[in-house]
């Protein structure tokens, strides 16, 4: 018999998010033919309806629903997921904040193996499942094979599937409240308290029509003013990656990214940023893309529509100056 | 405050270009720069300022082979107490289990309040800090950007989660956290400070020290392998510009006009 395979559907007070539907394009890419099971964790009235909705393109949903359940603890949903899902089972979980929180032990407290981050899936063959996975922030990338005789966690990269628009699952909602939650609450050693906003910053980058985007390759704070007058000479706003705010040089409100702000400008200058995925995460609406950076080899030429392979401590003093002399 | 950092060996990806060898079996490991892993950096620096605060003595433990050495007595020259290199032949080509069996039967021999690891490595998989928890039963959180020190029980912890916000929750020691870049701001280490570490003893530990046969380990215990690598292919890529620096400004201008990218 094929191995039973579920994904785990994330929503936020009930609504879907995109990774729902991209957890049953990644499953037919295991078996085009997959009898998949989603996995609703949550509190009350919200989750009937988003486990209505996911039964459409789910076979079955499973639903775990318990007032203690309202926000995703991650230790405490590993806890009830181990006493629900058949050993030897292929489980999907988003590769987002909270499936790297969960996934990795998961994966141990399941007996399974696990494979990271996929951002792609080639199906199985002599019972080993073979995915694709990047590292070095994208500039290489690398088959992974993995025995799944023992069934596997597998952690999927959001946003590289195409959602599965079909619909067309017909399936049933199964209540499995009671099985999960038999012998109590499990992860209370971790105590959920509460989020804290992030702060806004004096400039509001998701609003912005340029931005002009520091990375790595700035090298050094004092160099940033050179990045400020580009973009007052383009008539843009300043972001950032991550690296940049982790040295403290720019505001969190300004770094672009999954862990930062989501931005949809008409055009994106990215000056010495390598273009990890984290930080594609964040920009949206396919804005016209300039990366300039010393290493031609970065993944931000790939996703670019104009590259431009130079030191950007050189080049962007003169591209301000000429743009100065053009505008007059 | 016993603290264990797990730290890694890795090739500084902000100083190489990364390419695939001839045979697609690894990258081209000819001329790459060396450092100790960005988020693992962190996670001493951390471990560092708590010792200081509450006391205790932190330990910096690596799975690698000789050359982790030099990484072990970095962390020792920013502060860290101790160091413990895990390494044995047969340790090679371990997957994220096999390196968090190893260092859960190193931690089992001591007994630590908290277990750092980095949140993830340039060539790694986010995985080991979360297996290691599991492995060892013991409350886990990822991603980790504030920690505070509540009393000798428990910890108050910040983790990032998305679009910038944090995610604040009481864990109880002991216990493990994987931990992101960004907490702090890790010091600075100059050549005097590593000299000052140099002649300190770092014991090496291999398979019968921990307790392993060399048949359960390293490639042979791996279940998750790597078969090639290769470069990906992502759409068309971009127009490159070439030409004298003018050329190349003049040219991107007059294509910034026509995308409104000059107001």
């Amino acid at each position: 018999m094929a191995q039973q395979i579920f994904a785990y559907i994330v929503h936020n007070e009930g609504v879907a998010d995109d990774t729902t539907l991209e957890m049953v394009a990644a499953a037919k890419k295991i078996d085009p033919d997959v009898s998949l099971t989603g996995i609703v964790v949550g509190s009350g009235d919200s989750i009937n309806a988003l486990c209505d909705e996911a039964a459409a393109s789910y076979k079955e949903v499973w639903k775990i629903d318990n007032e203690a359940l309202s926000y995703p603890n991650a230790e405490v949903i590993r806890g009830l997921l181990v006493r629900i899902i058949p050993k030897g089972s292929i489980l999907l979980v988003p590769n987002n904040t909270f499936g790297m929180d969960l996934a990795p032990g998961l994966s141990i407290k399941l007996d399974a193996a696990y494979l990271s981050d996929a951002v792609d899936i080639e199906g199985i063959e002599d019972g080993k499942l073979n995915s694709i996975r990047q590292e070095y922030s994208g500039q290489v990338s690398t088959h992974m094979q993995c025995d799944i005789a023992n069934g596997v966690v597998v952690s999927v990269r959001p946003g590289v599937f195409k959602a599965d628009e079909s619909k067309s699952a017909g399936g049933s909602v199964v209540d499995k409240t009671a099985a999960a939650l038999e012998g109590g609450l499990p992860g209370g050693m971790r105590r959920y308290l509460e989020v804290v906003e992030a702060e806004a910053g004096d400039v509001d980058i998701t609003k912005s029509e340029i931005l002009v985007s520091v990375g790595r390759g700035i090298e050094d704070e004092d160099n940033i003013d050179i990045v400020n007058e580009l973009a007052e000479s383009m008539g843009g706003d300043v972001s950032c990656s991550r690296p940049i705010v982790d040295a403290k040089w720019l505001e969190k409100a300004r770094q672009v990214g999954t862990s930062g702000q989501t931005v949809k400008p008409k055009v994106y200058m990215a000056l010495g940023i390598s273009g990890s995925f984290q930080h594609l995460g964040g920009i949206k609406g396919s804005p016209y893309m300039v990366a300039i950076n010393k290493n031609q080899k970065a993944p931000i030429f790939q996703v670019a529509d104009v590259g431009v392979v130079t030191d950007i401590l050189e080049f962007i003093p003169e591209l301000s100056e000429k743009i100065n002399e053009v505008k007059g | 405050m016993e603290i264990l950092v797990c730290v890694k060996r890795v090739p500084d990806s902000s100083e190489n270009e990364i390419e695939v060898n001839s045979s697609g079996t690894d990258i081209d490991r000819g001329d790459l720069v060396y450092s100790v892993n960005e988020w693992d950096n962190y996670a001493v620096e951390e471990a560092i300022q708590i010792r200081d605060n509450v006391g205790g003595c932190v330990t910096v433990a690596s799975v690698g082979d000789e050359d982790s050495e030099e990484v072990l007595r970095r962390e020792m020259a920013m502060g860290a107490d101790k160091g413990i290199l895990l390494s044995d032949e047969a340790f090679a080509g371990s997957d994220g289990k096999g390196i968090a069996s190893i260092l859960k039967a190193e931690i089992e021999k001591g007994k630590y309040d908290l277990i750092f690891t980095g949140a993830q490595a340039d060539d790694g998989s986010s995985q080991v800090g979360g297996m290691l928890a599991a492995m060892l039963d013991l409350p886990y959180a990822s991603l980790v950007n504030k920690i505070e020190v509540i009393d000798d029980k428990k910890l108050k912890i910040g983790r990032e989660i998305e679009g910038g916000n944090q995610e604040l929750s009481e864990i109880d020691l002991p216990c493990v956290l994987s931990i992101q870049t960004g907490i702090n701001e890790p010091r600075y280490v100059g050549i005097r400070g590593i000299r000052k570490v140099a002649s300190l003893e770092i014991p090496v530990k291999g398979a019968a020290d921990l307790g392993f046969s060399p048949d359960s380990i390293g490639e042979k215990g791996a279940i998750a392998k790597r078969t090639n690598y290769f470069v990906p292919e992502l759409g068309e890529g971009a127009e490159i510009l070439e030409g004298s620096t003018e050329e190349i400004i003049d040219k991107l201008i007059e294509l910034l006009k026509s995308q409104g990218g000059i107001k």
